[in-house]
C-alpha cells in the first residue's frame, strides 16, 4: 500500500485506493507503458499533490483517478467501489456526482454564458433548472463572482474571474474531490496564489479532497502531502 | 430523459443565433426544396382542380368529333383541318338512338362584323338548354327560347371577350352583327367564365340556334367539330360506337381503311388529363424532394464541422458528467431544430411562390395542409437522419482525447 503519513484528512476516510495500477498506451505496434504499479491511498480532506517531470505520466494518473480513462490493469475504489472496470457512461455519472475538475486554461465552454457554465455539471445530474440556477448563484456567490457578471460570456470577463468560473462549476455539484491537472500552466505567478487560496479555502471549509498536478514547487508547497512520479512509478518525495 | 428537452431546443437556437449567417447558408437546402415541394404540389393540385372544373364545364356524356385520322398514341395530324366532315354528317348523328336529340352543337370559325370592326371567333349552333346544360348563364339580356331554334331565327348571344372586341364598353345587346354575311340580332350576352384548362378563352365565343346555324350560316358544308350529348352516361360508349359506324358508312370507309374521323369522349380525355396532372405533380414532387436530401447533406456536412469544432466543448460536457446519449440528443436536436427552421421558412417562401404563380401566371394553385405538415415531418426527419452520424461522432469521443483538442 502507500508509505505516506496522513497528515491532514480527518476521520482516516479512504476515498481513493489504488492497487497495481497499470497503464499501458498502444500506438500502432509498440505498446508503452505508462504507468507500472501504481499503489496511492488518498484520504478525505487531503490537500495532494502530484509531482514529476514532463513525461512521467502525471495526466495519465490524473485522467484514472478522475475517471477519464480506464488503466489497462490493477484496481482502482472510489469511495470504496471498484470502478476501474465501469462502462463510459457510469463513469459519466461518477465524474458527475463526485469529481470537480479544474483545467489548464479552465475550459469554460465560450458560447454559454457564466452562469450555464456553472450550471452544467446540475444539468446532467437531472437537477430541475430553477434549483439548479440558486445552486449556481452560490457557487459564484462563494467565489466573488459579483451577481451582474452571471450572464456575460468568459470573453466578457477578466482571467482571474474565469479562474474562479471554473472553481465554482467544479463545486457547485458539492463534489468530494477536486482535481486539477496543471491547473496553474498558464498562469503568473499573482494569479497562481490566488487560485491556490481558493483551492486552500475549499479545502478547509467545505473539507474537499483536492488532488493537484503541477511541476513548480511554489505552486506543491500549497498542498499538504505530496508524491512525485518518475517513469510511470511513484518514488518517494 | 430527466430534464426538459425545452433546454436543449434552447440552447440549440442559441447556437444558430451567434452565428445566423452559416445557419441560414446550412439551411438554404432544406428551405428550397420544402419551398419547391409546397410550389409544386400546389401548382399540381391547382391544375387537378381545374381540370376536374374543366369536366364539369363540359357537361356530362359529351362527345367531341373531329375530322382526321388518329394516329396510334391519340395524335393526330391535320387537328379539324381535313375538310371530311359535313352538315349532313352532323344531321345525321343527331338521329341516332343513343345520341340525345337537342343536344347538337356544331361549332366553326367565322369572322364577325359590327359596322367597321370585325373579329375572327368560334361561332356554336346550339339548342335552346344550352345555359342550363352548360351551366353557363346569359348575364346582360336573354337566350334564344325553343320556338327560335324551330324557326331559325337570326339571333346571336355573344361572349364577353366578343362583346368587348366589337362594341367595346358599348352594351351589344339589340345591335345587328353579320356573320358569313347573314346579319344576326345580338339578344344577349353570356357571363364571363375566363380561361379553361387548356387554355382557351372561352368567353371568345357566339351562340346561334343550331338550326339557324345548319340553314342559314351554312354557306359552306364542311364542319370541323361536332359536339353532341350522349343520352345518358352508359350510353356514352354505345353513342360513341354508333357514330363511328354511321361515320364510316357515310363516308364509304373500307373495313381495313382507318377512319378519317375522331370521335372522344370529353370525360375521358379529361380525366386522363387530370390524372397526367397528378403524375406530373408527383413527378415535380419527387424532383424537389431530391433537393430535400441535398439540403440534408448539407446539414450532415456543417454538423460534422460543427462537432469538430466544437470537440473541446464536448470533452468539457463528458467532464462535467454528459453521457453519450446527452451528446448524441445534443447535435441531433440542434440539427433537427436547424432543418425544421429551414422547413417553416421553406413552407413561408413556398406559400409565397405559390401566390406570385397564381397572381402572375394563369395556372391555378391550391394550397392545403397536407403537404405543409409533410413538408415539417420531413424536415425534422432529414435532420435526425442526416444529423446521426455527427451526433454519433460526436458522442464516441473519448473524454481524454476530446479535452486535449485545440
Ligand atoms: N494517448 C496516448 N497514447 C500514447 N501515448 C501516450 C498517450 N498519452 C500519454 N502518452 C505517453 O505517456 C507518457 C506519459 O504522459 P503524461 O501522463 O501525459 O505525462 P505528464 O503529464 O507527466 O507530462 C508520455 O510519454 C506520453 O507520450
Ligand atoms: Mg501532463
Amino acid at each position: 500500500m502507500n508509505d505516506f503519513q496522513k497528515n491532514n484528512g480527518d476521520d482516516n476516510i479512504v476515498v481513493i485506493n489504488l492497487e497495481h495500477i497499470g497503464m499501458i498506451y498502444k500506438t500502432g505496434i509498440i505498446n508503452y507503458e505508462a504507468l507500472k504499479d501504481i499503489n496511492l491511498t488518498i484520504y478525505k480532506g487531503e490537500f495532494f499533490s502530484i509531482m514529476g517531470a514532463s513525461g512521467s505520466g502525471k495526466s495519465t494518473l490524473m485522467n484514472i483517478l478522475g475517471c477519464l480513462d480506464k488503466p489497462t490493469s490493477g484496481k482502482y475504489f472510489l469511495e470504496g467501489m471498484d470502478v476501474s472496470k465501469l462502462d463510459k457512461d457510469l463513469l459519466a455519472e461518477i465524474r458527475n456526482k463526485k469529481i470537480g475538475f479544474v483545467f489548464q486554461g479552465f475550459n469554460l465552454i465560450q458560447r454559454l454564458s457564466v452562469i450555464e457554465n456553472v450550471e452544467l455539471p446540475l444539468f446532467y445530474a437531472g437537477i430541475p433548472h430553477k434549483e439548479a440556477v440558486i445552486e449556481a448563484k452560490d457557487a459564484l456567490r462563494l467565489v466573488d463572482i459579483a451577481e451582474n457578471k452571471e450572464n456575460n460570456f468568459p470573453n466578457q470577463i477578466s482571467g482571474g474571474e474565469q479562474q474562479r468560473v471554473a472553481i465554482a462549476r467544479a463545486i457547485v455539484h458539492n463534489a468530494s474531490i477536486i482535481m486539477a491537472d496543471e491547473p496553474t500552466g498558464n498562469l503568473d505567478s499573482v494569479r497562481s496564489s490566488e487560485l491556490m487560496s481558493f483551492f486552500k479555502k475549499i479545502n478547509e471549509e467545505r473539507n474537499v479532497t483536492i488532488i493537484l498536478v503541477t511541476h513548480e514547487p511554489v505552486v506543491a508547497a500549497f498542498a499538504k502531502k505530496h508524491i512525485i512520479v518518475k517513469d510511470g512509478h511513484i518514488v518517494n518525495d | 430523459m430527466k430534464f426538459p428537452i425545452l433546454l436543449d431546443i434552447q440552447s440549440a437556437f442559441k447556437t444558430f443565433t451567434r452565428n445566423k449567417a452559416r445557419s441560414f447558408l446550412t439551411t438554404l437546402g432544406i428551405i428550397i426544396g420544402v419551398a419547391s415541394v409546397i410550389a409544386t404540389v400546389s401548382i399540381g393540385q391547382g391544375a387537378s382542380a381545374s381540370v376536374q372544373d374543366a369536366i364539369n364545364a363540359l357537361g356530362s356524356n359529351l362527345l367531341i368529333i373531329l375530322p382526321g385520322s388518329s394516329n396510334l398514341g391519340g395524335v393526330q395530324t391535320g387537328f379539324g383541318e381535313l375538310n371530311t366532315m359535313t352538315l349532313s354528317d352532323a344531321k345525321a348523328i343527331r338521329k341516332l338512338p343513343a345520341v340525345k336529340t337537342d343536344s347538337a352543337n356544331i361549332r366553326m370559325t367565322e369572322q364577325v362584323i359590327w359596322r367597321g370592326n370585325n373579329w375572327g371567333t368560334s361561332v356554336m349552333g346550339t339548342s335552346s338548354t344550352f345555359p342550363i346544360i352548360k351551366n353557363w348563364p346569359v348575364t346582360n339580356g336573354e337566350f334564344f327560347d325553343p320556338q327560335q331554334n324551330s324557326t331559325a331565327a337570326n339571333v346571336a348571344v355573344i361572349g364577353t371577350t366578343v362583346a368587348t372586341q366589337l362594341f367595346g364598353l358599348m352594351n351589344p345587346v339589340g345591335h345587328i352583327i353579320l356573320i358569313h354575311n347573314v346579319p344576326f340580332k345580338i339578344i344577349g350576352e353570356l357571363k364571363a367564365i375566363g380561361f379553361n384548362a387548356f387554355g382557351q378563352d372561352q368567353d371568345d365565343i357566339v351562340v346561334i340556334p343550331i338550326t339557324t346555324m345548319m340553314e342559314k350560316v351554312a354557306g359552306i358544308t364542311w364542319v370541323n367539330i361536332i359536339m353532341v350529348s350522349a343520352k345518358s352516361k352508359q350510353d356514352t360508349a354505345l353513342a360513341q360506337n354508333q357514330i363511328t359506324a354511321l361515320l364510316r358508312q357515310r363516308h364509304h370507309i373500307p373495313p381495313h381503311k382507318p377512319n378519317d374521323f375522331y370521335v372522344r369522349n370529353l370525360t375521358q380525355i379529361a380525366q386522363t388529363a387530370g390524372s397526367s396532372a397528378q403524375i406530373f405533380t408527383i413527378l415535380l414532387a419527387a424532383v424537389a424532394a431530391v433537393s430535400l436530401l441535398v439540403g440534408g447533406i448539407g446539414i450532415m456536412n456543417i454538423m460534422l464541422v460543427s462537432v469538430t469544432e466544437r470537440t473541446k466543448e464536448i470533452g468539457i460536457r463528458m467532464a462535467v458528467g454528459a453521457k453519450k446519449n446527452d451528446i448524441l440528443k445534443q447535435f441531433l436536436i440542434e440539427s433537427s431544430v436547424l432543418s425544421l427552421f429551414g422547413g417553416i421558412l421553406g413552407i413561408g417562401l413556398g406559400i409565397g411562390i405559390s401566390d406570385l404563380i397564381s397572381i402572375i401566371t394563369p395556372l391555378k394553385t391550391i394550397l392545403t395542409i397536407e403537404p405543409i405538415i409533410i413538408s415539417i415531418i420531413f424536415s425534422v426527419g432529414v435532420g435526425v437522419f442526416f444529423g446521426f452520424y455527427p451526433a454519433y461522432k460526436a458522442s464516441n469521443l473519448n473524454p481524454v482525447e476530446a479535452l486535449r483538442y485545440e
